[in-house]
């Protein structure tokens, strides 16, 4: 299953933080502390992955990626190809950037809930749920449909201009 | 902060954004904490407004803030709770949001969500389901799981794919928390793999795949629904999982490895799907290794990974041939180029795979060239990547009690060196492997001395710390091994230099104790000469008696003559000026005589000297040592200047015969179990409370070693005589008491000791080691280890120059007991209901904790009971899914073909599993069947699992 999904930028800052088996977040917290570190250290044009049993337990694998300033992270264990989870990843990237229409940093800081959104409908418990960018898409824009309607209902125009976030 | 929330709150509330756009506004690291705790203020009033707007904007920033700036919001938990129960999509998003992403196990309010939970497990909005899912996936606990199985199982045949495959898997967290849910919701999570939505099946199979790593034998009788998958589905994703679901149950059951080691192949064939190909590689690695084809195709397949200039390609591959190495050593030899070009890869993955690679073509043959390879590419890596190195060297050489090591000498000097590598942290290692090799390899001593006193004498080790460790044993070996030592004044030098104040106490200790054990040796080599002769081969006694010492003795002597002529310790001086004239006095000694008495009384006064001082060290180990050279010196002064000795008493020189005795009783490796297997003798009293005794004894207890765990026994024992020694300088009889204990000791328990063989000789003129100073002119490193890997397969025996030497082992001690690995009991609650579902045995497993005995019987059972039973056939059928199909259709098969039989059986099922109720009780008869079954047919193990789909 896939332990953790992360997204940080090259600062070290952390943009979504998704576990899919508990840990309490200053654990979370020191978790991306150390990965950060690691990630630092290694030179473009190397494999992207890297051994973390002795952060996540044994049989603990994680692959990243680096898209402009961002690291994209997925910790997995042996139930999980290597080579899928980069293109998960891919998948993931696609529909953030259809989502956002060329998606940027800022994007990710600012969408916190639509991220979260996006993400529970690819994968759900670790397990894999959907590949499909379109699928994800069609899904995350309903909802954002559901919840445009539901606030106009309760709130009426004038509020809900700057409380859609 | 107090007060709650004013309609100006609401008015004026920040947004999410907002409060971003704050944060990042913020400056240093101590503004923004400020900052957040100022918003988490706000969102403590805010959220206890009335209105859900308000509630749902501070609890989404109270969500952000825990998620990315690890702020509390345990407190909050109650409100995420309320707003999940909102009407509006957008607040219960937001209250099962900060529900799944903050809830733990430990949460008390957590139960309060049962119920609006299971409200929207059977909404009629697939995204209110899909929310309620996501929320039970992540803070799934053993109450939840039980009150919302049913739930789950309404779900499981839901219509829309959409809701259905995040209720599969949802499903698995909840097997793992309540593994009754199995025998409710198992069936239908099987039927899904049947869906015609190619979504559903993968979440099945996903879920498949989890289970399968806990427990595979379990999930063998679903071979055939996976098999049909393997063979029909197009979608690599689907695939990978089944692959991986094989890997597991293929070594379990040969026929089945048989059969789809075919399509394997062919997906490893057509595959364009770099990850697809990958999964079929390991497969075949894993579980499919005796199909000679398959796994060539893997081989090749592994070589285009190789050659890829993808580095997770090229990763991946090392990995897998690393896996496949074991068994087909062969194809890291036809690999070999690239591995070893690997080596300088700037990935640190594949060069750390490269070199598992390297390790794994060694043998014994070129195991000497590979390593010297190894340490010169350790020299110009990193300091990370060279120690991998050196302690790859040093694991694989010392397999199975150096296994490969056939010429020790070159092993020992190559250890030596090792421990000179600029970036060596591997001190610990080597200081264990000295020692143990020294006391398991009797032939190898003196070049161990050599090795030791190569390093002891290099003042410029001393001030790296990561050498402590390797001198405490070079100083060890020194000390234990004199005897084989050419010239044990040098040694003694070394050993008292001036920067040995640098090292730790512990290891200083060590340090003295050889100095110790050194100057017993001297001394008696000293009284006995002919008995040294005759008992040691080595000229050492020569070098005794013709001083060695003082020519060479620039830097200990100066040092300790300086201390001296500066008059640091006047009593000594004068003393030592003293002893000089009356040994001047004395002419009765040859010259011969005279001089080993002056090159020997030259150590006493230099070890006194520097050791002196320490006696009013601050560490006892280090103090204590010291005190016990001192008295040792004592005696040898008496000895020599023949003072009179009152009657009575014994002569100083025996004393040192004693000493030297005990000293030359061979120690060896000791097994781990050994102190457990020694009887209890009778009469001792280990329970007892010994404090009245710790008031007595309290002054000279003996310290407890903790630094040098292979010297303790020695040591230990040597304190106990040494001490004693030193209390009754005079007397000698506590310590022949106690060697003779010794001795005794190891004569009752030789078992647990190594049978103390008669001293070898041992020539003086003792074959070097390999000479592996020898610089290896060729530049190019790499085409070396591809030639020397290249002959590793070829068994040549060359002749070799001597014999293996011969490498104690202990019988069985030193292996590590392994416990018998225990399986988790929810795993096997887990893998207990999935059998007894599979098979149809339900009313047995109340307790859903089935024995693992058990189940070979119940399989066989499960097959028995598949004969018409009156109306429950169609039930037993559907129930033991797997294997009931199975059976129907092979009845069918012949007739029909499997596909069509296949879905009739279902469809049958299908209805009457409507009726279906979960945990319905099931007939007696088939109760008692089995029962009958269990006391016959316990043999039959295994066996007969999947026959049908195998023939």
């Amino acid at each position: 299953m896939i332990n953790a999904v992360i997204v940080m930028n090259d600062q070290g800052k952390p943009r979504l933080v998704k576990f899919y088996t508990f840990q309490t977040v200053e654990k979370q917290q020191q978790l991306i502390r150390s990965i950060y570190g690691v990630l630092c250290s290694r030179a473009n044009n190397v494999s992207n992955f890297i051994k973390v049993d002795s952060l996540f337990g044994n049989d603990a694998r994680l692959v990243y990626k680096a898209f402009a300033t961002l690291y994209f992270i997925f910790v997995f264990d042996s139930s999980e190809n290597e080579l899928a989870m980069l293109d998960l990843m891919q998948v993931f990237v696609e529909t953030l950037d259809k989502c956002f229409h060329n998606v940027c940093e800022l994007d990710l800081v600012f969408n916190f809930n639509k991220v979260h959104t996006i993400l529970d409908e690819i994968i759900l418990g670790g397990q894999v749920l959907e590949t499909s960018t379109s699928e994800v898409v069609r899904a995350v824009e309903e909802i954002s449909k559901m919840e445009k309607n539901a606030n106009s209902i309760m709130l009426g125009p004038s509020i809900s201009g700057w409380s859609s976030r | 902060m107090a007060g709650g929330p004013s309609l100006m709150d609401s008015l004026f509330q920040r947004s999410l954004e907002d409060l971003i756009k704050g944060i990042r506004q913020q400056t240093g690291a101590a503004e923004s904490t400020t900052f957040i705790s100022k918003s988490v203020d706000e969102i403590r009033r805010e959220i206890k407004s009335t209105d859900p707007q308000t509630k749902t904007i501070a609890l989404q920033k109270l969500t952000y803030l825990h998620s990315l700036h690890a702020v509390d919001m345990s407190w909050a938990a109650f409100h995420s709770i309320e707003l999940s129960s909102s009407t509006v999509f957008h607040s219960k998003r937001a209250g099962y949001l900060a529900a799944s992403i903050s809830f733990n196990p430990s949460t008390d309010v957590i139960l309060l969500l049962t119920h609006q939970l299971r409200k929207d497990l059977s909404s009629a909005n697939p995204h209110e389901v899909s929310l309620a899912l996501q929320t039970l996936s992540s803070i799934c606990t053993a109450d939840l799981a039980r009150d919302l199985t049913p739930e789950l199982f309404t779900l499981l045949n839901s219509n829309k794919s959409f809701v259905k495959k995040k209720a599969i898997a949802t499903v698995l967290r909840v097997f793992e928390l309540y593994p009754d849910a199995v025998r409710v919701c198992f069936k239908r999570l099987v039927e899904n793999l049947e869906n015609s939505d190619v979504n559903v099946v993968s979440s099945v199979v996903g879920v498949f795949c989890e289970l399968a790593c806990k427990d595979p034998r379990s999930y063998l009788p679903l071979a055939p629904e996976f098999y049909r998958i393997l063979v029909d589905s197009r979608n690599n994703w689907l695939l990978i999982k089944v692959l991986k679901i094989f890997a597991k149950l293929a070594p379990l059951e040969p026929r089945l490895g048989k059969r789809v080691v075919e399509p394997i192949c062919e997906h490893l064939r057509r595959t364009v799907a770099k990850s697809l190909a990958f999964e079929c590689v390991k497969t075949i690695v894993t579980g499919l290794m005796q199909y000679e084809s398959a796994v060539k195709l893997a081989i090749e397949k592994i070589r285009e990974f190789l050659m890829e200039d993808d580095p997770n390609l090229k990763y991946l591959g090392l990995q897998a041939l690393a896996a496949i190495a074991p068994m087909f050593l062969g194809a890291v030899v036809e690999n070999k180029e690239v591995v070893i070009k690997s080596l300088s890869d700037e990935d640190v993955n594949i060069k750390l795979e490269a070199l598992k690679l390297v390790m794994a073509m060694v043998s014994e043959d070129n195991v000497a060239e590979i390593c010297r390879v190894l340490i010169s590419y350790a020299l110009k890596s990193d300091p990370d990547f060279c120690n991998e190195i050196l302690g790859s060297i040093l694991s694989t050489c010392s397999r199975n009690y150096y296994e490969i090591i056939i010429d020790f000498d070159w092993y020992v000097s190559l250890l030596g060196e090792m421990a000179r590598v600029p970036h060596c942290q591997k001190g610990e290692e080597i200081e264990n492997q000295l020692v143990d090799i020294g006391m398991r390899v009797r032939d190898v001593r003196p070049v161990l001395v050599r090795v030791g006193r190569e390093l002891l004498i290099d003042p410029a080790l001393l001030g790296n710390y990561f050498f402590h460790r390797i001198l405490s044993a070079a100083a060890w070996v020194s000390g234990e091994y004199v005897e084989f030592s050419k010239n044990p004044f040098e040694l003694m030098e070394a050993l008292l230099q001036p920067r040995t104040n640098l090292l730790p106490p512990s290891i200083r200790a060590v340090y003295i104790h050889s100095t110790f054990k050194i100057l017993t040796f001297c001394a008696y080599s000293y009284f006995f000469p002919d008995e040294t002769i005759s008992s040691l081969t080595s000229g050492v006694a020569d070098s005794v008696k013709n001083g060695g010492f003082p020519e060479s003795s620039d830097l200990a002597s100066s040092v300790a003559y300086g201390e001296l002529d500066e008059g640091f310790n006047p009593r000594m001086l004068h003393e030592s000026l003293k002893d000089d004239s009356v040994n001047k006095g004395k002419n009765k000694i040859t010259d011969l005589d005279h001089s080993a008495q002056d090159s020997l009384v030259g150590m006493v006064n230099i070890v006194e000297a520097t050791l002196g001082p320490l006696v009013g060290s601050h560490d006892v180990e280090i103090q204590d040592r010291v005190k016990n050279v001192l008295g040792l010196i004592e005696l040898i002064r008496q000895e020599i200047h023949g003072s009179l000795v009152p009657k009575g008493e014994l002569k100083a020189s025996e004393v040192v015969r004693v000493m030297y005795n005990a000293f030359s009783e061979e120690l060896g490796p000791v097994s781990l179990s050994a102190q457990e297997r020694v009887p209890l003798p009778d009469g001792l009293e280990l329970k007892e409370n010994l404090t009245d005794l710790e008031a007595i004894c309290g002054d000279f207890r003996v310290p407890v070693l903790s630094s040098f765990s292979l010297e303790k026994p020695r040591s230990l024992e040597m304190d106990a005589i040494t001490v004693s020694d030193h209390q009754h300088e005079e007397d000698h009889e506590p310590s022949n008491e106690s060697t003779s204990l010794l001795i005794e000791h190891r004569k009752r328990h030789g078992l647990y000791y190594l049978p103390s063989e008669e001293r070898e000789k041992v020539p003086n003129d003792y074959p070097p080691a390999n000479d592996i100073s020898v610089q290896n002119k060729a530049n190019d490193e790499e085409k070396d280890l591809v030639k020397l890997t290249e002959q590793s397969l070829v068994p040549k025996k060359k002749p070799t120059a001597k014999p293996r030497p011969v490498v104690v082992k202990l019988d069985d001690g030193d292996a590590i007991r392994i416990d018998q690995k225990k399986l988790e009991l929810k795993d096997d609650q887990i893998s207990g209901a999935v059998r007894d579902v599979l098979l149809g045995n339900e009313a047995v497993a109340s307790s859903s904790r089935t024995d693992k005995s058990d189940k070979s019987s119940s399989r066989r059972s499960g097959k028995d009971t598949s004969m018409p039973l009156e109306s429950n056939v169609d039930l037993t059928n559907e129930e033991s899914s797997g294997l009931g199909n199975k059976n129907s259709r092979k009845n069918k098969h012949r007739s029909h073909g499997k596909e069509k039989s296949h879905r009739s059986s279902r469809k049958v099922g299908g209805e009457s599993d409507q009726k279906d109720k979960p945990k319905s009780s099931h007939p007696h008869g088939r109760h008692k069947l089995r029962q009958k079954a269990d006391g016959t047919v316990n043999v039959a193990a295994q066996s007969p699992v999947i026959p049908d789909f195998l023939l």
